[in-house]
């Protein structure tokens, strides 16, 4: 019997992807775990799966096409010698499943509409609660009903349609509540650099329409600016300590093989904070409505740039993790999340986040917290510095570290404390070898 | 005092739809008619008017069988049986009122209703028959459907014998030869078209400077030359002088821009529109506003008086029947607490049932180029419509107007046969907020004359196929 192949979620708060890549073809016979298809989300290419065994009937969306919807038909498949049905409304519905998710799927057999959880939310024992974050409030693939002139209105005025309250029949979207809402792109563009040249048409802006990256970047931080109510501290670290260490432990690597490893001082720092929030744990939480989340793990988020925007790869348990360990797969997550190969466990549910900016010879800056976690550390470039030791000017290598914090969840006391054990552990650094 | 959750006053269009739907949503509902059930429309409007325009057609037809390839002789009507088949019609829908109102179990009240007070929070209705109270009744809302009457003007009062309203139009004892319409809406158009086709002559008085004034300027100016083909007197910009009745006769001088016409006829109708019925009802003691005989309403009916609504005729134009019942319905689910979508009076369809017939829906021409939008328009005449032709029907016209920029279908303006069927798809397309595209994509069935609806669009978006 022909049965529709859906859009996957690759992730909760997945409402549409880009299906890049089709790697079967229409006619090729598919079986129970073949890869059939890659999708793209704002965050990462996945490699769809085949539930079901069968023919590939038609291929409903072609490869290329943007912005399909979660739960949107994009193939039939058929029984072998079965015709495929015009109606793609015909078939009955299966779902396409993420290739990496295959721990998820017995889940997802029972529950369709949960088939993709984060790790976190599949091990919701480990911090019950975790998984109500914000950014999972959006219901994938939920089918807009509007009127035609209200879609083509809204597509003149670059309004998302999913965006808006119907006012009509059942929560139909009319004309009205597109004409009644804010067109996301600015009306006009902001004025060209340079003196307007006389008689000449103003230069136009060159458009470029945000990836759905860029918008979900942008919905999360301004959530946070908006409902975070951030407070900031800063602190000088002396790294002379640190990057001696660095040096003796980097030269201790055998020369090539398997073994080998150059420890950065990102590594480093990713381990630094870990361990203070073992020492001072009152920064691992999550502030909700009713309660605060303490966890029991320490998951570190570190801010990965990668073409057009950011990932946050996430180094778990970081505070148990070896250097070396840390080293090595903040390396293979780096790389893949410049890939667009990150599965979305990797990036999803960390309880702190680290954005190094080190390398980009900045002196200090600070950072939006990333929600739903209660903290994140802003590390600038570690610079030579003239400091007072007793009544001496010395000279050592500084670098500002600047955190933010929910202030919901956290106190400045307790933010300066948590910095002050991060500043004694970078600065004796044999904690974090030991 | 017997209680209701519910009193409407007035049973025509407005009124006993109202009652029908509130009893569909358990209410106890009353209704107090005075005189008819079905009111103005079912009685003395839409309904026998439309049995004798029918009669008329067919006189018509019986005149112009060469055509066809028949030939008749001595074809002749009894003009009081044509009136009786009208008012026959007229009575069986009025007991099929009655029938639907007792069904749902509405309490029909015969007599005058006049507010009196509350009763707690209750509105208190007194009614009465011939000046005398016969009883009152009391609900937490009362819905005003009462209607309207035909406007007088100073000099030319009716008089029910020489000078007539729509009332005594309707039940001609004898066909007058000569017959001056003074208005030319959709009323004064029925009553001059079917009594030409009855074999009279007509003049038509028009004071503004084109007839149907609410319609699309280019289906007024073809409607004219319609009824001026069909022999018609067609006088716009007139100033109608004193009526002077002597010797059975009604003698006038009109005058125009192009000079004046003494007319001498023997009946005049008065079409110059409606007055809203809002004396008596004992408003003077509530907050209801009221503006130019017309009780002031929101879109959901109500007036300025808590518990107090008003639908159809008397809160106000389009005057249309169809506009009463649907008010009817808002209001109703208003008060049962449901969320019903407002009337959006562009959504109206408008239809006057005169040969060739008008309707109309949205904006016309004129007033969609006043909103600055840049339009689309399409037009398609009948000749070029093969089921038009095959009725010998080949004098129309439909014509689309659409925004160019979002596709909206702002008006849809039509003249010629069946055309008051076809407007309902237009009026769902703009219900609807349908675009040019879902038009054109649409499947009109062959042959008909609703193919002129779909070559329409087309023409407004590139080119007809047939024309």
């Amino acid at each position: 019997m022909a049965t529709n192949i859906l859009m996957p979620a690759l992730s909760p708060t997945m409402t549409e992807g880009t299906l890049s890549r089709w790697l079967k073809k229409e006619g090729d016979t598919v079986r129970s775990g073949d890869l059939i298809a890659e999708i793209e989300t704002d965050k990462a290419t996945m490699e769809v799966e085949a539930v079901d065994e069968g023919i590939l009937g038609r291929i409903v969306v072609p490869e290329g096409s943007e912005g399909v919807k979660v739960n949107a038909p994009i193939a039939i498949l058929v029984d072998e010698g079965e015709d495929v049905p015009d109606a793609v409304e015909a078939a009955p519905a299966k779902k396409a499943e993420p290739a990496p998710q295959t721990a998820a799927r017995n889940a997802s057999d029972q529950d369709a509409s949960n088939r993709i959880a984060p790790a976190r939310t599949a091990s919701s024992q480990t911090a019950s609660g975790q998984t109500a974050s914000p950014s999972q409030a959006a219901p994938a693939g939920k089918r807009v009903f509007a009127s035609p002139l209200a879609r083509r209105i809204a597509s003149q005025k670059g309004i998302d349609l999913a965006t808006l309250e119907g006012t009509g029949p059942n929560g139909r979207i009319l004309r009205r509540d597109v004409e009644n809402a804010k067109p996301v792109a600015p009306e006009a563009a902001p004025a060209p650099r340079g003196a307007p040249v006389p008689g000449a048409a103003p230069a136009e802006a060159r458009r470029v329409p945000n990836s759905s990256m860029r918008k979900v970047i942008a919905r999360r931080l301004s959530e946070s600016k908006q409902n975070v109510p951030h407070f900031y501290v800063s602190v000088d670290i002396e790294l002379d300590a640190l990057l001696a260490l660095r040096s003796r432990l980097n030269a201790a690597s055998p020369g090539e093989g398997d073994g080998q490893f150059k420890i950065s001082v990102n590594d480093m720092m990713i381990k630094a904070v870990a361990l203070a929030l073992r020492d001072c744990p009152g920064l691992n939480v999550q502030y909700t409505e009713a309660e605060t989340l303490h966890f029991p793990e320490i998951d570190i988020s570190m801010a990965v740039s990668i073409p057009d925007g950011l990932i946050t790869p996430i180094i778990r348990q970081a505070d148990r993790k070896s250097l070396r360990e840390i080293s090595a797969e903040a390396r293979d997550l780096a790389r893949r999340a410049r890939d667009g190969k990150l599965k979305p466990e990797e990036f999803q549910g960390g309880t702190f986040s680290i954005s190094n900016m080190g390398m980009f010879g900045v002196r200090e800056f600070s950072a939006i917290i990333n929600p739903p976690q209660a903290g994140i550390l802003a590390i600038a470039a570690g610079e030579k510095r003239a400091v007072v030791r007793g009544d001496q000017l010395a000279i050592a290598t500084v670098m500002t570290a600047t955190l933010s914090v929910d202030h919901r969840a956290v106190d400045g006391a307790l933010g300066a404390k948590w910095l002050n054990a991060l500043r004694d552990i970078v600065q004796n650094p044999y904690s974090l070898v030991i | 005092m017997d209680k209701f959750d519910l009193i409407v006053v007035g049973g025509g269009p407005g009124g006993y739809v109202a009652a029908l739907r509130a009893a569909q949503l358990g209410k106890n509902v009353a209704v107090v008619e005075s005189t008819h059930l079905g009111g103005i429309c079912l009685n003395w409007g839409c309904i026998p008017t439309k049995a004798l325009l029918r009669a008329s057609e067919l006189n018509h037809q019986l005149h112009n069988l060469a055509e066809f390839g028949f030939s008749a002789e001595k074809v002749s009507f009894d003009i009081e049986k044509v009136v009786a088949r009208s008012r026959a019609v007229s009575r069986q829908l009025s007991r099929g009122v009655a029938g639907l109102l007792k069904k749902a179990k509405v309490r029909v009240f015969d007599g005058r209703a006049k507010l009196a007070g509350r009763d707690g929070k209750a509105h208190v209705v007194a009614i009465s028959k011939d000046g005398k109270e016969t009883g009152r009744i009391a609900a937490p809302d009362v819905i005003l459907a009462t209607g309207a009457r035909a406007r007088h003007f100073p000099g030319l009062e009716p008089d029910g014998d020489l000078v007539w309203t729509y009332r005594e139009a309707m039940v001609p004892k004898a066909l007058p030869k000569r017959l001056l319409v003074i208005g030319s809406g959709a009323i004064g158009v029925e009553f001059a078209s079917f009594y030409r086709n009855m074999g009279a002559e007509v003049t038509i008085a028009e004071v503004a400077d084109r007839i149907m004034i609410a319609e699309d300027a280019e289906i007024s100016g073809l409607a004219q030359k319609a009824f001026e083909k069909q022999g018609i007197k067609v006088l716009t910009g007139a100033k109608v002088g004193p009526l002077d009745r002597k010797d059975g006769t009604v003698s006038t001088r009109i005058t125009t821009a192009s000079g004046t016409t003494d007319l001498v006829v023997d009946k005049v109708i008065l079409a110059v529109g409606i007055v809203g019925n809002v004396e008596d009802l004992g408003l003077e003691q509530t907050k209801v506003q009221i503006d130019r005989t017309h009780i002031v309403v929101d879109s959901f009916c109500r007036t300025d008086e808590p518990g107090l609504w008003a639908i159809g005729d008397v809160a106000g134009a389009p005057w249309l029947a169809h506009k009463a019942s649907h008010e009817g319905v808002i209001c109703v689910e208003k008060i049962a607490g449901l969320d019903p979508e407002p009337l959006h009076p562009l959504n109206i369809p408008g239809c006057t049932y005169s040969r060739p017939q008008v309707a109309s829906v949205g904006l016309t021409e004129e007033k969609a180029k006043a909103t600055g939008r840049k339009l689309r328009i399409g037009r398609f005449p009948f000749l070029a419509n093969g089921k038009a032709l095959a009725m010998g029907e080949p004098d129309g016209l439909t014509k689309t107007i659409f925004d160019a920029e979002t596709g909206e279908l702002l008006g849809a303006h039509m003249i010629g046969a069946e055309v008051t069927e076809m407007i309902q798809g237009y009026v769902i397309a703009r219900t609807s907020e349908l675009t040019e595209a879902e038009l054109k994509e649409t499947v009109f069935p062959h042959p008909t004359i609703s193919e002129t609806m779909h070559e329409s669009v087309l023409a407004a978006w590139g080119g007809a196929l047939h024309f």
